[in-house]
């Protein structure tokens, strides 16, 4: 905090935010090439191209229907749940195409993870809870496993709270300790990157910021994707911004640039209120 | 949406006005309904109640009395011989065990199809349809069904068709509980339990059955209550037996069918005992119904 | 802005519109007080000199005004993207038109000083200083009231020529002061009204950067070629 403040206050304000728009970029840790998506004959999604740089936060917005929950439903193959959903075109993760048929979905859930509107924990204990995922996975003693699920309670700022409950079900904990324990959950699988589908909307303002702060640090160690209708929160969780409308990608940049000198008209008259 | 109205878009703070009078009339008249309705309600409630209070009251007057040891340690014997009821009480336990045994599986099997597999498929709905109209199929005709294919084949009246026979009936009540308890779980659950990617068969047991397990014991123990007191089904089927018997393939006594026998004959012990019996079968599904009403309230 | 569409909350849209009344209210007025300073030492008009010092405490409650509205409309209406930027300028700008508000001021009130003096030279080169001052000042103004980024840009280039003049009329008034003790006293006036309208230039290209950066979203593309030296420095050192 002091160290921003100090940094603003030498170099004039213009200098600072060019310097800050060049910083953001990372290499791509999953792209986006040429995606179109289908709910049975209506196309949700046209021809997307977008990176998500990794160790950092991508936010996702746009108006209702534009898209963006689609997308995200994309990147970890959700959508094969349903049939009449399909997708077309290239979504690479170390060069392989993840959209292709031969993918082992459960694989590729364990390394991209999805935490969702509504805080979901199973019904079980909050021990059993985070462990459930990965016992899928990996084998791990019981030891190693009292181990993980610290690891991933602390990492998701819920160990304080819940150390002592471990065994108890997950279902009496609050909206905002849910929801953390699905973001545990997930980071517990050692994913490589965390899509996050308005993970806020039904928690009140204390919780919404403790996610918010918790995107923060988990942006060290994952690749993360959010998908938000706030678009202060966009502005203040990710580094880039991508606008959809109507199943097109409109604009993609900074969150400096998108939020105070976007390029497009339809994205400025979004983030401005003037959708009409 | 902004753009068609203008700056002085907003709503004039005079709106349309109305007639205080219509408004009083109006008003009258509908606390005049509600209170008709209202007292139709009452009447009506105060109907079913003093009904219900008086087969109650009945049961317990004639139920009591009858009622004392030799019915639970004494089988069924002539008239005017201290018999008691521990064939028919034995006979009903291990029927309705057993059948339950048998339909709930298959029950529980065919709700998941449906619930998870099957949702909207043509299979799907014509399994569906199919079991919801054995739900509310006669009993009687389940125990001619089970009476040709069982008891006429083999020669005999048999405990085992009697069972086959409340295990049919058991099927659809399974079959629509499942079902109804795995639809109500949100898609999100199921979602976030494959997004931490596990298989379908382990978001079905681990999860679903988990989240969905008070509805199903609920409808479980709701399928045993509602056989525990057929009685039509066991007539073609497992007949009733006189006389103590545990053989599956021999006819079967059991409590609905001792108390139909019983109480319409012409002694006074035996219409005692199908008062016992009656109140001892209308207490054992008022127990399964408390113990599934506990069972499905919401855990803190 | 005007090619957007308006705001689905119209109060927002009003509060902007007001906001934009406050700074054009103020820049007309500061507009005024530059003429009427500028008068005051041309003219030799006291009156006018008067009027201009009068009207500099409107200026400074029209600058808090403005300052409490963009607080309000930063804190209850988080605007973003060009909202954004407008409002931040709307900040500085009145700001910076308070400035030009003193700077008017206080050439008023020397002219007024002046006025016990007898000139050594005709004020040929204050006049055009002025007459640039205030030239760019109403196209900054304008370019304000209509969003126009090239004009701003053209009142930023033409700064130049304002600074040029300065330094001509510091080495003009320092070679007067040279040459007759007495004209110390006139010409540091003179000096100091030269160089209060030289700020009232920088101020204007203050504005109208800010007024390119709140329509364009970016900052003016090039430096200025501006001189490197100083104006003290135009005597060197050595002499």
């Amino acid at each position: 905090m002091s160290q921003t403040m100090n940094e603003t206050e030498q170099p004039p304000a213009m200098a600072t935010m060019q310097a800050r728009s060049a910083e953001t970029l990372g290499a791509a840790r999953i792209s986006i090439r040429g995606v179109d998506f289908f709910y049975g004959s209506n196309k949700a999604l046209k021809g997307i191209d977008l990176d998500l740089p990794e160790r950092q936060v991508t936010g996702m917005i746009g108006p209702s229907g534009c898209g963006k929950s689609t997308l995200l439903r994309v990147l970890n193959r959700m959508f094969d749940l349903y049939p009449g959903q399909r997708a077309v075109g290239q979504v690479l993760m170390d060069g392989v195409n993840i959209l292709d048929p031969g993918i082992d979905l459960n694989q590729l859930r364990s390394r991209v993870g999805m935490v969702f509107q509504k805080p979901t924990p199973f019904p079980m204990t909050i021990y059993e809870n985070i462990a459930f995922g990965v016992k899928l996975h990996e084998r791990l003693s019981k030891s190693q496993m009292d181990e993980r699920v610290e690891w991933s309670l602390t990492r998701a700022a819920l160990w304080d709270e819940s150390k002592d409950r471990l065994n108890t079900s997950a279902m009496g904990l609050s909206g905002g300790q849910q929801q953390r324990l699905c973001i545990a959950r997930t980071i517990a699988v050692r994913p490589e990157v965390i899509l996050l589908d308005e993970p806020t909307s039904a928690l009140d303002p204390i919780s919404t910021l403790k996610i918010e702060e918790l995107i923060d640090e988990l942006k060290e160690d994952f690749t993360i994707a959010i998908v938000t209708h706030n678009m202060q929160q966009a502005a203040r969780c990710a580094d880039q911004v991508a606008f959809f409308y109507l199943g097109e990608l409109v604009e993609v940049g900074t969150a400096t640039q998108m939020f105070t000198a976007p390029r497009e008209k339809r994205t400025q008259e979004y983030i401005t209120g003037r959708f009409g | 949406m902004s753009t068609t109205m203008g700056p002085a878009g907003r709503m004039p703070a005079s709106g349309p006005t109305r007639d205080r009078r219509v408004a009083d009339m109006l008003s009258r008249r509908r606390k005049w309904f509600d209170r008709v309705v209202q007292a139709l309600c009452i009447a009506a409630t105060v109907i079913g109640l003093v009904l219900l209070a008086s087969i109650l009251f009945t049961l317990l007057w004639r139920g009591v009395g009858a009622l004392g040891l030799h019915v639970f340690t004494r089988s069924t014997l002539p008239p005017g011989s201290h018999g008691g009821l521990l064939n028919a009480i034995v006979g009903s336990l291990v029927q309705t065990l057993a059948g339950t045994a048998i339909g709930t599986p298959i029950g529980l099997m065919v709700g998941t199809y449906l619930s998870e597999y099957a949702r909207n498929s043509v299979l799907g709905n014509a399994v569906r349809f199919v079991s919801d109209v054995l739900l509310s199929a006669p009993s009687i005709l389940i125990g001619l069904f089970v009476y040709t294919i069982l008891v006429e084949p083999f020669g005999g009246f048999s405990g085992i068709a009697g069972c086959v026979a409340l295990a049919i009936i058991v099927v659809p009540i399974v079959v629509r509980t499942t079902e109804d308890m795995l639809r109500l779980i949100p898609t999100e659950l199921r979602e976030a339990a494959v997004a931490v990617g596990a298989p379908k068969w382990r978001v079905i047991v681990l999860i679903c059955y988990r989240a969905a397990l008070d509805g199903i014991a609920t409808g479980i123990l709701l399928a045993v209550a509602r056989v525990a007191g057929e009685t039509a089904p066991l007539l073609f089927t497992s007949l009733g037996n006189l006389n103590w018997s545990l053989s599956l393939t021999q006819p079967m006594s059991s409590l609905p069918v001792t108390i139909y026998q019983y109480a319409g004959s012409a002694f006074d012990d035996w219409v005692d005992l199908a008062w016992a019996g009656a109140l001892l079968i209308t207490f054992g599904v008022l127990a399964l119904n408390i113990v599934a009403r506990v069972m499905l309230r919401p855990r803190s | 802005m005007a090619e957007l569409a308006e705001h689905i909350v119209k109060s927002f849209e009003q509060e902007l519109t007001r906001l934009r009344a406050l700074m054009t209210d103020m820049g007309g007025l500061v507009e005024r007080q530059v003429a009427l300073a500028c008068d005051a030492v041309l003219a030799r008009n006291a009156e006018a000199a008067v009027q201009a010092v009068e009207s500099d405490p409107k200026v400074d409650a029209l600058e808090r005004e403005a300052e409490q509205f963009v607080i309000r409309l930063l804190a209850l209406r988080q605007p973003m993207a060009q909202d954004l930027r407008h409002i931040v300028a709307a900040l500085k700008i009145t700001g910076e038109l308070e400035r030009i508000g003193d700077y008017a001021k206080n050439v008023a009130k020397r002219s007024l000083v002046l006025d016990q003096f007898a000139i050594p030279s005709p004020l040929s080169g204050i006049a055009h200083m002025s007459r640039l001052v205030q030239e760019n000042l109403k196209a900054v103004i304008d370019a304000l009231g209509e969003n126009d980024a090239d004009k701003a840009i053209q009142v930023w280039r033409s700064d130049e020529a304002i600074d040029d003049i300065y330094n001509a009329l510091f080495r003009e008034f320092v070679t007067y002061m040279m040459e007759d003790p007495r004209n110390i006293t006139p010409c540091t006036h003179l000096l100091f009204i030269a160089k209060n309208l030289e700020r009232i230039g920088d101020h204007a290209t203050n504005i109208a950067e800010m007024v390119y950066y709140a329509v364009k979203g970016e900052p003016i593309p090039d430096d200025r070629p501006k001189g490197t030296s100083p104006a003290y420095a135009v005597v060197p050192p050595s002499e």
